[in-house]
């Protein structure tokens, strides 16, 4: 697989009203494959928010270099290239909406890259569907719920047809039933479309379904692995003021207390397995109504 | 109160109104300010109240919605017509109490002042509950592309347009929103007089500010995220076409207003 994002040494930095500078990001080296599914983890002004607006060109990196798909992003003729292939999607579903029709707000985007009006109406019924949005398409988007509406979103960023989205906590202003809907829809498109992801998250629960979580902390990578190698490291992501998914924190104070459970759970299905399995070996029948 | 606002509201419904197209319905819709206003006998004024039901019966708009629009207009019409009754001179004096006089002629004015008053509000509401906004900023960006040649950034006027249309019942429910929180905090909306009312107004009116500039920041990192850059190089989805119906509407509307001219010379003119 070749890396579609690649930052090399990316450092940022805001400046104050005393035009002091004050560093954000600092000699980042990261790099996203083709078709791979990345969360990025971190505590709130860790820096990930902008790293995410330096993969489409909205930030440009004061030191360093960022190429997608080869392209550098600092070349303002790649621009337009580098939005089309790497989707953005923000937090607040409310503000991103720019039409007041479902299927006019999703039309926006290839409409801008002057697409032909024949080909948009295919993109955009195309669209719909994968988000399972295509009923609403006449909606008006302030009657919908939350999750329906960051669903239009990404619907409107998928008509571009991009390589790769990047999700800025797409969850965060959710009720879990929204999240849940947000989170099935990123891992279809993942799954199914082949579209890179790389999602900016506060829960762990999310992160979890991730190929390669990536902790940030204080405008540097401070880890990463796979989900199962990152949430191992339960005490050091305490001390970053950071989460476990739950069943993660139940099996870590269990083996606290001298139970033999694996370091590695992440889904409660595994969680269940794993202390049935330990019920029967110390001799407890399972429940062969509960199988 | 806040969700009163009907302007600017769309109703979907399956008529032949809805289908005109909405540069169509821009140019009938000045033709029909018009209209309303050449009238100046009480049959041509009788005809264009006929016209405006007939509008109202074939678009499918329930007649609740449509009586709903008159409904914020109502206190000046009351007042326009006073003062229309009691000042106009001219006529037969009707009734003489004291200082008060009513001449025939100042009735005539109100009945016709306050008629045209409803039918523009009416008229005007029947373009947007049957014109989706979009739609209608589309079809004035086209309507008004002649001018971007002299240097009137249409589009860009359009594209305001569209999003303030948007951000309508956004911001609404933020208003509604923030007024909780300052009711929750003790804020007192609903006593005093004027002057004292007003002044609260002012900490509600602050954060729904800040949270708009926040909000348009948002817009602007999204829509350079979707590839906008201006109205240049950019295609529809959705292509505007003439057809029949408009050009029945265009033939409709243009035998009104001759019918209206022929009655204002054929009648003695009343105002």
């Amino acid at each position: 697989m070749s890396e579609f994002i690649k930052c090399e040494k990316v450092s940022f930095q805001y400046y104050n009203d005393d035009s002091k500078p004050i560093p954000v990001l600092k000699d980042i080296d990261f790099s996203v494959k083709q078709g791979e599914f990345v969360a990025l983890v971190g505590r709130n002004g860790c820096g990930k928010s902008t790293l995410a607006k330096h993969f489409n060109a909205i930030l440009l990196p004061a030191e360093g270099k960022v190429l997608i798909d080869g392209m550098d992003t600092s070349d303002d003729k790649n621009k337009y290239d580098i939005r089309q292939n790497v989707g953005l999607v923000l937090q607040n579903p409310d503000n991103q909406i720019v039409a007041t029709i479902v299927e006019e707000d999703v039309a926006f985007g290839p409409e801008n890259l002057g697409i032909p009006s024949k080909e948009i109406r295919e993109r955009v019924d195309w669209a719909l569907k994968a988000v399972d949005m295509y009923d609403y398409r006449k909606h008006a988007p302030h009657k919908l719920s939350g999750g329906q509406k960051q669903r239009v979103a990404i619907a409107s960023i998928i008509a571009m047809r991009p390589k790769c989205i990047v999700l800025d906590e797409p969850t965060a202003m959710l009720d879990p039933k929204g999240r849940r809907e947000v989170l099935d829809t990123i891992r279809k498109l993942n799954s199914e479309l082949g579209i890179t992801i790389v999602l900016i998250t506060h829960y762990m629960d999310e992160a979890v379904y991730a190929n390669r979580v990536v902790v940030m902390e204080k405008g540097v990578i401070a880890f990463e692995g796979t989900p199962g190698e990152v949430f191992s490291q339960y005490d050091q992501l305490k001390s970053m003021g950071l989460d476990v998914p739950q069943c993660t924190r139940l099996a870590h104070k269990l083996r606290k207390k001298g139970v033999d459970l694996p370091a590695n759970i992440l889904h409660v299905d595994d969680c269940v397995r794993a202390i049935a399995d330990l019920f029967e070996k110390n001799g407890v029948k399972r429940n062969p109504a509960a199988q | 109160m806040i969700s009163d606002i009907t302007f600017g509201q769309y109703f979907p419904a399956e008529s032949p109104l809805h289908r005109i197209d909405p540069r169509a319905k821009l140019i009938l819709m000045i033709a029909y300010i018009v209209l309303i206003f050449i009238g100046n006998n009480f049959v041509s004024l009788a005809l264009s109240v006929a016209f405006l039901a007939f509008i109202i019966i074939i678009s499918k708009i329930p007649a609740r919605m449509v009586l709903k629009s008159v409904k914020p207009i109502i206190p000046i019409i009351i007042f326009t017509s006073i003062l229309n009754i009691f000042y106009i001179k001219g006529g037969k004096l009707l009734v003489s109490w004291g200082i008060i006089n009513i001449y025939t002629q100042g009735v005539y004015t109100a009945i016709f002042v306050v008629l045209r008053i409803a039918m523009l509000i009416v008229g005007s509401s029947m373009l947007t509950y049957t014109t989706t906004p979009t739609a209608l900023t589309d079809g004035l960006e086209r309507l008004l592309s002649p001018l971007s040649k002299i240097g009137v950034k249409v589009h860009d006027l359009a594209m305001m347009m569209t999003i303030a249309l948007r951000f309508i019942p956004t911001l609404i429910e933020e208003t509604d929103k923030i007024m909780s929180a300052q009711k929750a905090r003790g804020a007192d909306l609903e006593s005093g007089n004027l002057l004292q009312r007003i002044k609260a107004l002012i900490p509600i009116l602050i954060p729904l500010f800040v949270s708009s500039f926040r909000r348009a920041y948002d817009l602007a990192v999204a829509m350079e995220c979707r590839c906008y850059k201006g109205g240049k190089g950019r295609t529809r989805m959705k292509i505007l076409h003439m057809g029949a119906v408009d050009y029945i509407s265009f033939a409709v509307m243009a035998i009104v207003i001759a019918a209206i001219i022929t009655l204002n010379i054929l009648l003695p003119k009343v105002i």
